[in-house]
């Protein structure tokens, strides 16, 4: 089983769950850039952030023979504190980085007057990128803030199969589907979906535009919610076929679409031969 | 090699990177790289935008070099590390702007990026004196190997002071750099580096561990 995970925060795991993703089929992944747990207080922050995000964190990766790409955005929550806001200047700047495959996470936290300003100056700059946008849909109201973000997209412009709708369920799943825009999920070990739900879903809405990811960050979760997904998919009856297109193929499609993904096994976790493997990085 | 063979031009640089990258860029590379290198001789500021371009646009796998280019190192070129090299050795200042353009190049550059700045330094360096040392020092900061291998080169074997340079070499053999990229090494070794290598060797064995092979060859030859 080959995965790529489209949403989970390495920043936050350890190199154990590197090592276990790959050995669960983890071959690529994208780390949207979102908030820390502990609210940051100034642009510097940020660019420290993002700066891992383009540069340890894909080396870091890499030792582990998995491509690591990520999004670049200022998220919702912090889109609150107007010390953070001046994150929007710099974003331009990074958005033309290789490794950078989509603006992201973007859309509401708790649906303020400035997140709306926020989200909507993000997704101008995905335009004038060339960048697929993923929009993450808020804990608290979620239904209607799934329904504002999906009015914000329309009013923005972009074509809806450039844009991912994230952590969805069997209640917000339904409009996203219509809207034309992806569809994501995280699987977690108690909150947001799991996998036999997630199953559910695939049942009755298909596998085309879906996306599941496990989102693993600092709170309890479970890198290898991916992978269950799968097996659960294959004991419920769907097809090696169906799965690797979830798991695999539908992630490199969407993603695809900002003609920057990197998919061969990363020079870093082979042998060390002479030329390549020192700039790649070498085995300790 | 000593310090002095290892010195190169910024034309001299330019004209081997860009004869060793014409036979592997295909036509539409090859355009590419040929307009980028025009705009950024015509404006600076256009770098900022291009040198994140270069993977994509030209590839990224390994660049196969001739004698010259190695200076007596392996041949540890990329096509995107090349093309970047050569973008900004088209950079059309120098002295105090050249730094500073750098030090933005490199302060808002992924690892890519970064490594390229520091490899443009091997030509560069003559222009910009001591100046971009602080770059240096930030990537020896780093555990990345990418950028570790690249700071050990000739701008970091002629300018790095002498402890910083012992630390950057000893650096290598932690992170598994091999040392045969660290540029001048035989011309700048002294005794307190051998002194760090015995120490680090002898550690090693007390731990009961194997003493890397590097490190046994640095040694046998002292």
């Amino acid at each position: 089983m080959r995965i790529f995970d489209p949403h989970i925060h390495m920043t936050s795991r350890t190199t154990d769950d590197y090592e276990r993703m790959y050995q669960a089929g983890v071959r690529a992944l994208v780390e949207p850039a979102f908030w820390l747990g502990q609210p940051r207080t100034s642009v510097g922050s940020f660019v420290d952030y993002f700066d891992g995000l383009v540069g340890w964190e894909p080396f870091r990766a890499a030792q582990f023979g998995i491509r690591h790409h990520c999004t670049m955005a200022l998220n919702p929550k912090e889109a609150n504190d107007p010390r953070c806001r001046p994150v929007l200047d710099l974003l331009p700047r990074y958005l033309e980085k290789d490794g950078v495959v989509a603006v992201g996470e973007v859309g509401y936290d708790s649906m303020t007057p400035e997140e709306d300003e926020v989200f909507a100056r993000q997704l101008a700059l995905a335009a004038e990128h060339d960048l697929p946008v993923l929009v993450h849909t808020p804990h608290r109201d979620k239904a209607a803030g799934t329904r504002r973000s999906l009015d914000v997209v329309r009013e923005s412009g972009l074509p809806p199969e450039r844009v991912v709708i994230d952590h969805l369920n069997e209640v917000t799943v339904g409009p996203v589907a219509d809207s034309g825009c992806w569809m994501g999920f995280s699987i977690y070990p108690d909150t947001k979906m799991d996998e036999d739900r997630m199953v559910a879903i695939l049942r009755e809405y298909g596998t085309e535009r879906m996306l599941v990811n496990s989102a693993a960050d600092w709170g309890r979760s479970d890198p290898l919610k991916t992978r269950r997904t799968g097996e659960a998919m294959l004991a419920a009856g769907f097809t090696d076929d169906d799965v690797d297109q979830v798991l695999w193929r539908n992630p490199v499609e969407f993603y695809g679409q900002s003609g920057r993904l990197v998919l061969d096994v990363p020079a870093d976790a082979g042998t060390l031969f002479e030329g390549n493997s020192v700039l790649r990085g070498t085995p300790a | 090699m000593t310090r002095e063979e290892l010195r190169v031009t910024r034309e001299e640089l330019r004209k081997e990177l860009t004869e060793a990258l014409a036979p592997v860029l295909d036509a539409e590379a090859s355009t590419w790289l040929a307009g980028a290198r025009e705009r950024v001789g015509g404006d600076a500021g256009a770098a900022a935008v291009l040198l994140p371009a270069v993977g994509r646009r030209c590839g990224r796998g390994p660049l196969p070099v001739r004698g010259t280019l190695r200076r007596g190192r392996p041949a540890s070129w990329t096509v995107d590390d090349a093309a970047r090299v050569v973008l900004l050795l088209e950079l059309p200042c120098t002295g105090e702007a050249l730094t500073a353009r750098l030090d933005d190049l490199y302060r808002h550059g992924d690892a890519h990026e970064r490594r390229a700045v520091l490899r443009s330094l091997d030509a560069l360096g003559a222009e910009v004196g001591g100046a971009a040392l602080p770059l240096l020092h930030d990537a020896l900061r780093t555990n990345d190997t990418r950028l570790v291998a690249a700071a050990v080169g000739p701008y970091g074997a002629a300018r790095l002071p002498a402890p910083a340079w012992r630390q950057a070499v000893l650096k290598c053999v932690f992170t598994g750099v091999p040392l045969s990229v660290v540029a001048g090494l035989d011309d700048r070794a002294d005794a307190e580096l051998t002194r760090m290598m015995t120490d680090y060797a002898r550690e090693r064995t007390a731990a009961g561990r194997d003493v890397p092979a590097d490190v046994a060859r640095f040694l046998e030859v002292r």
